[in-house]
């Protein structure tokens, strides 16, 4: 006859292993998403300091040349900005308020950088490729997910182009009033392209065909190269 | 809805990984008595008990011969050993192949008519005279030492029932070796649950008994087509000891094709819910010990948790593949090679990725201890790689039919 001992020692022992390993996992999961958030947060302090010596620079203009004032590698580190971003946001869920403040601050940054690239254009009579491109969460907006590809297909097909995307939905002030200085409609997908808002979805043909420039500037870089 | 479901799948990680633990925990607490049950194996025996080798089978005549010359090559006194062939109605040439050995003082031979393998076996019940008796599969094959390591273990007075250690017989195809892995799993798992005193199936691949046990429960019934586990219940509830002779091989021709694979897997799997609702008072009753209180209820949701697991992780990869197809159809296909600077920041460092990290870890330690104990090395092979790879996806293929022919009483056939 076999007795059938419990030995509930060895029970409540592998709990709390168990528990532990499970503890771990969380603190581990919580110290990697704080360091996620800490390096957008430096990355977003180090475009601030950047965007600040530009528009410096930019006052300074009477005493340097255009040439001297260059912002490209701004834009580069925005865009490489939104992809962790958007890492942080799947890790975190959107409505964190650590994201959403993320969010704000990046929002904030590509205005400014929108803004001063505008008036570099203006002093050296040059002309940007940007688009301003307004998104919302999928339920809101179905096209959006499709109008990303477009979009990302279209900076890496033409490298000179800009383009900010902002999350129509950001509860951010100087956000709203870019809408409603460009008469954005919550229709989204939103583009403004040539500073004309354009709404629906837009294939990259649709595009191209909205702003020619785009193809003449790949036009231009094919001949300098040569 | 996403909340609930995450909730539901860290409470099915959480109890796997609790059951994950307390193998492990079990294995550190018995290693030595492992070592210990090597060196009494290593003695031998001194008084040999008699057995007899029940063989039922069903047009089988293309493995009998080599059963029964693996049978006859036992390294047992042939005066102790009894091999008894008992042809259950087959349609096919298994009776001729039988007659083959009509000559060998030890083989003896019966032809009944077709009833399934549990009135097969309770015909050669009844004429058992030996002290200990077993069966062997007309599609198993026997190591020549596994009979003298398995009798070894009925030294102990308590012990009614010892199990021995399957593998498959000389694997090919993918479907083969990923079954290899299985079963060498199957050979540490069964060594725990023995330790455990919560083994559930007493493999119909030579499992052998003391004769007096059947005159206690009584013989083999139908079971769902799992007789072998029925019966192992069945002593269990009557607090009936089973051991485990983790060193007793015995080989199994595994199936080749996930087709064959799949049907017998689905008989497995039905009968053990159809015998677990038929022997549910075991459950969280601590006269069963650990089998109540632990071993059961984890077997059998895991059924259930590795089904909703696999359904989210179809879903998920559903939708990644939606989304691909959303893109290639808006912006056309193009490929460029993820760029190889490592930035830990994209490393998925979310909570489910990290503990299904760790307890993949703890099946990969558990896979090479167990490959050890079945190998006697611990070198992965591409077997390991199979496993891990396909089995999730196979698995719950004959998983969800039996839970569907278990809830709507769907017929489950043999073959």
């Amino acid at each position: 006859m076999q007795h059938n001992t419990i030995d509930w020692k060895k029970y409540i022992f592998t709990f709390l292993i168990t528990a532990i390993i499970f503890g771990t996992a969380i603190y581990l999961s919580s110290y990697f998403s704080n360091k996620k958030v800490a390096e957008i947060r430096g990355i977003q302090d180090k475009i601030a300091v950047d965007i600040l010596s530009s528009e410096t620079q930019f006052s300074l203009l009477a005493e340097s040349s255009c040439k001297d004032i260059d912002n490209t590698s701004l834009s580069k580190e925005l865009s490489s900005l939104e992809g962790k971003l958007s890492i942080a946001e799947k890790d975190r869920g959107t409505d964190n308020s650590e994201v959403q403040y993320l969010k704000q601050y990046y929002a904030l940054l590509e205005i400014k950088d929108y803004l001063l690239m505008k008036k570099v254009a203006q002093k050296c009579n040059a002309e940007p490729l940007y688009i301003l491109y307004f998104y919302s969460t999928p339920d809101k907006c179905p096209d959006c997910e499709k109008e990303g590809y477009v979009l990302t297909k279209l900076r890496e097909t033409y490298p000179k182009l800009r383009i900010y995307s902002f999350d129509y939905d950001t509860n951010l002030s100087a956000l709203q009033t870019l809408i409603e200085v460009h008469k954005i409609k919550s229709t989204l997908p939103a583009l403004l392209i040539n500073e004309t808002p354009q709404y629906e979805f837009k294939s990259i043909e649709d595009i191209e065909k909205l702003y020619p420039q785009l193809v003449k500037s790949l036009a231009t870089t094919t001949v300098n190269a040569r | 809805m996403p909340d609930i479901s995450n909730t539901i799948i860290y409470i099915f990680i959480f109890i796997s990984l609790y059951f994950e633990v307390f193998v492990l925990i079990t294995y550190f607490e018995t290693r030595l008595t492992i070592k210990e049950e090597n060196v009494v194996i290593k003695k031998g025996l001194k008084k040999y008990p008699s057995v007899t080798i029940m063989v039922p089978c069903w047009n089988e005549a293309g493995t009998l011969s080599k059963t029964i010359h693996s049978l006859l090559n036992l390294n047992y006194p042939k005066d102790k050993l009894k091999i008894m062939i008992i042809d259950d109605g087959s349609t096919d040439n298994t009776w001729k192949v039988a007659e083959k050995f009509k000559n060998k003082p030890q083989v003896e031979m019966y032809h009944k008519e077709n009833g399934g393998k549990y009135t097969a076996l309770n015909f050669g019940l009844t004429k058992i005279t030996t002290d200990l008796v077993g069966c062997l599969d007309a599609d198993s094959y026997v190591d020549k030492d596994a009979l003298q390591n398995i009798v070894t273990y009925f030294q102990d007075k308590e012990t009614m029932a010892v199990t021995p250690s399957v593998k498959v017989w000389q694997p090919k195809t993918i479907i083969q070796l990923i079954q290899k892995v299985e079963y060498g799993w199957g050979i540490f798992l069964r060594k725990m649950l023995s330790y455990m005193g919560a083994l559930y199936v007493t493999p119909g691949p030579f499992s052998i008994f003391r004769r007096e046990i059947f005159d206690v429960v009584g013989g083999y019934r139908h079971a769902h087509q799992t007789e072998d586990m029925e019966l192992a219940m069945r002593l269990q509830t009557n607090h009936i000891k089973i051991a485990n002779a983790h060193n007793a091989y015995v080989y199994t021709v595994a199936p080749a094709t996930l087709r064959k694979l799949y049907k017998q897997r689905l008989r497995w799997t039905y009968g053990f819910l159809k015998n677990v609702i038929d022997y549910r008072f075991v459950f969280f009753k601590r006269e069963y010990g650990n089998l109540g209180i632990f071993v059961l209820p984890v077997a059998s949701l895991s059924i259930f948790s590795a089904l909703y697991l696999i359904a989210v992780t179809m879903f998920s990869f559903g939708q990644s593949v939606f989304k691909e197809i959303i893109k290639i159809q808006t912006v056309g296909f193009s490929y460029t090679w993820p760029a190889f600077n490592f930035n830990w920041f994209t490393i998925n460092t979310e909570f489910l990725a990290l503990i299904s990290t760790i307890a993949l870890l703890g099946t990969i330690y558990m896979m090479l201890l167990s490959r050890k104990m079945s190998e006697g090395n611990v070198r992965p092979g591409l077997d390991m790689l199979y496993f891990l790879t396909l089995y999730t996806f196979i698995a719950p293929l004959w998983m969800a039919k039996a839970v569907y022919n278990t809830l709507f009483k769907v017929k489950t056939s043999w073959r």
